[in-house]
């Protein structure tokens, strides 16, 4: 069977790709966010995933507001980094696992998620600054396969973080009812704090960041609580993609441990976050 | 609609969305290069051929964020427009508070000690 092995949690700040392109990594700017990443890579080695289960939000590359998904899953072989309009470089296409991808969708749409369903996706910052910073020695050749799971955080209405703790849930019960023996670790992209519009542009709130960055981990059910207008107030106006986040850990069904988090502020505009949590199964085995 | 009561905050809803939806799918369709070359060859017929009102395409003549954000422009679709001017998120935020962009920075810088 699929097993969830962990989820990793990261900002996906569209200039970390710039920087990573640059080899800036060692810069005084930098230095102190990108060091947040040994730990994290150290991680991710050992868990060897097979599949990377990325919970994103796209930001106007693949959906435009003509057709405007709450939820979107990706089901295609490929998935393509293309040109977004500011010099982001473009990276090689991400392999995708379209039997996966099938799967998590028949089971969400049992689990009464009505989810739009992706067979030809671009995939954009949110995706692939989070596989460029975790995958750093892939030289364009990726070593997992990908499902790309977008989240709404452009036009409200948006799914409520209820609602997202819910999708999550869903997804790794689907996850873990998949036949096949794969390691899976979910990743949820973006935030933490950052407003870019309006005359609050630059607002940054680190006690909220920090509250988030602990809650998650012990008590994630205490964050269903909040409104997503709650979090445009305590995170600003694109912090909401902390939708993702809680989704990520919705998914981990087990027994969670913390293996590492980074907080650095700023990156450009933005509070940059990373958090590594490891899942356990809850029902441990009777194997004598 | 107001629905909130966030100072300088926009909530980007379904009001925002029907008022901006020509300006946003001009600025959408800046992520392929040979439109960002036209645009920039010329602009007036560009926002013709999107269908822009006058409060929009005005905006855009004077590159102004708060004017594109009233005229319902959304930040990551303008995001594509401020690539084209070779702006990034701290010259539009500089623009928006009415900071220099160095001040704008120590703003963000501030907000982690």
């Amino acid at each position: 069977m699929a097993q969830i092995v962990g989820a990793i949690a990261t900002s996906h700040i569209p200039a970390i790709g710039k920087a990573i392109a640059e080899k800036k990594q060692n810069d005084p700017y930098w230095k102190p966010f990108f060091d947040g990443y040994d730990a994290a890579l150290a991680w991710l080695k050992q868990a060897k995933p097979d599949v990377v289960v990325m919970i994103y939000n796209d930001h106007g590359l693949n959906f435009f507001l003509d057709k405007m998904p709450t939820f979107a899953v990706g089901a295609a072989a490929q998935y393509r980094s293309e040109d977004e309009g500011w010099g982001l470089p473009v990276l090689n296409s991400f392999p995708g696992d379209a039997a996966l991808s099938w799967h998590l969708i028949e089971h969400l749409v049992a689990d009464e998620f009505d989810i739009v369903s992706c067979q030809d996706m671009a995939v954009d910052h949110g995706f692939t600054v989070p596989m460029n910073l975790m995958f750093p020695d892939a030289g364009g050749k990726w070593p997992v396969k990908t499902v790309p799971i977008s989240i709404n955080t452009v036009q409200h209405p948006l799914p409520t973080p209820a609602r997202c703790w819910k999708l999550g849930r869903a997804i790794g019960r689907a996850i873990e009812s998949y036949p096949k023996d794969l390691r899976v670790v979910v990743f949820g992209t973006g935030g933490l704090s950052h407003q870019l519009d309006g005359t609050r542009a630059g607002f940054i709130n680190k006690k909220f960041d920090l509250y988030c960055l602990d809650t998650i981990v012990r008590d994630p059910e205490a964050l269903t609580k909040l409104s997503t207008i709650d979090l445009v107030r305590e995170a600003g106006a694109q912090g909401v993609e902390f939708l993702n986040w809680i989704a990520m850990r919705g998914a981990l069904l087990g027994n969670v441990t913390q293996i590492h988090r980074n907080y650095h502020i700023p990156i450009s505009n933005t509070a940059g976050a990373t958090l590594v949590l490891e899942n356990r199964a809850a029902v441990q085995s009777q194997a004598a | 609609m107001q629905h909130h009561d966030i100072p300088g905050t926009i909530v980007y809803d379904g009001e925002q969305a029907q008022k901006g939806y020509a300006l946003n799918a001009m600025c959408y369709s800046f992520n392929v290069a040979a439109n960002r070359d036209e645009f920039k060859h010329d602009e007036d017929a560009y926002c013709t051929k999107y269908g822009l009102n006058d409060e929009q395409r005005a905006a855009i003549r004077e590159r102004n964020v708060l004017k594109l954000l009233a005229a319902g422009g959304n930040v990551y679709y303008l995001a594509k427009f401020a690539g084209i001017l070779n702006l990034n998120v701290q010259d539009i935020g500089a623009q928006q508070t009415g900071m220099s962009v160095e001040a704008f920075k120590e703003k963000l810088a501030a907000a982690g000690r």
